[in-house]
């Protein structure tokens, strides 16, 4: 389905790295009193154009017909970095509850509007189907 | 889905800061206790956290990766102070008891770290729970 592939491809991906990226925070947050934790975080730009480029991957729902419709072909995944801190604390942990929550925030901003625009996405394809009615 | 994920991270966590406020309540009701031994003398407890980073450190009550859990508790290394105090039955022949080793101002910071960080990960939760409420919304018309 060339239609629905070209209209959700960019965010289907994006809205999977948002999430991922927000439970390494998530992960980050929940571990801000544990000794030797290092802060993880990802590269939301690089791995989006990894996701994009590999997008011709064979996907996991199989398809005995031609006329099948398969299942989604992109499986965004980033690699996860480990985080600079501003200033190390004396039990090995990288974690700044500051950065992080202000981290977390704008990532649930960025999910929030990856959202608007499936949505708009979605509005679009709907009104093409029912022919605006 | 992942955002079931952060639920799961955050509430790993809540848990682990709940048992770190529970102990800390539990230092403050003993602090004025006496024993008749520096052995017996009670001593702060604390729990040493531990993060999830491997498959195989996960439990059915802690299955996500990237949370955290209580390894265990430690008592404070501190000494407990020695009081002459001969009317108390607890004294031992010379008429000494031995406090404990509970510092009341370590453990109402204490108290109020794992408060704030309790609260941080309810935060996370809200904002988690929203964001999902709203991609649900994507099937709407």
């Amino acid at each position: 389905m060339k239609l629905f592939e070209s209209a959700f491809n960019l965010h289907e991906s994006a809205l999977q790295l948002r999430t991922q990226r927000m439970e390494v925070i998530a992960k980050n947050i929940a571990n801000v009193d544990t000794p030797n934790f290092k802060a993880r975080d990802i590269d939301f730009t690089d791995a989006l154009a990894k996701a994009l480029s590999n997008g011709d991957s064979p996907s996991d729902v199989k398809t005995t017909h031609s006329q099948h419709v398969g299942g989604s072909k992109i499986k965004a995944e980033a690699d996860l970095l480990y985080t600079i801190p501003f200033n190390t604390s004396i039990d090995g942990n990288t974690v700044e509850m500051s950065v992080e929550q202000a981290k977390y925030g704008r990532a649930a901003a960025k999910y929030q509007a990856t959202l608007r625009f499936l949505e708009s996405d979605i509005g679009g394809i709907r009104k093409a189907l029912t022919g605006g009615h | 889905m992942s955002i079931d994920n952060i639920l799961g991270i955050a509430s790993s966590a809540m848990n682990a800061q709940m048992v770190r406020l529970n102990s800390t309540a539990s230092n403050m009701a003993n602090a004025s206790t006496v024993g008749s031994s520096p052995d017996t003398a009670f001593k702060a407890k604390r729990p040493i956290f531990e993060a999830l980073l491997r498959e195989e450190q996960l439990t059915q009550g802690a299955k996500y990766l990237g949370g955290v859990k209580v390894a265990g508790m430690v008592d404070d290394q501190a000494i407990n102070r020695k009081i002459l105090d001969p009317g108390n039955p607890k004294a031992d022949k010379d008429g000494f008891v031995y406090a404990s080793n509970v510092n009341e101002v370590t453990e109402m910071v204490e108290m109020m770290a794992a408060g704030r960080s309790y609260q941080n990960n309810v935060e996370v939760i809200n904002t988690a729970k929203q964001l999902m409420m709203r991609t649900l919304e994507l099937t709407k018309v």
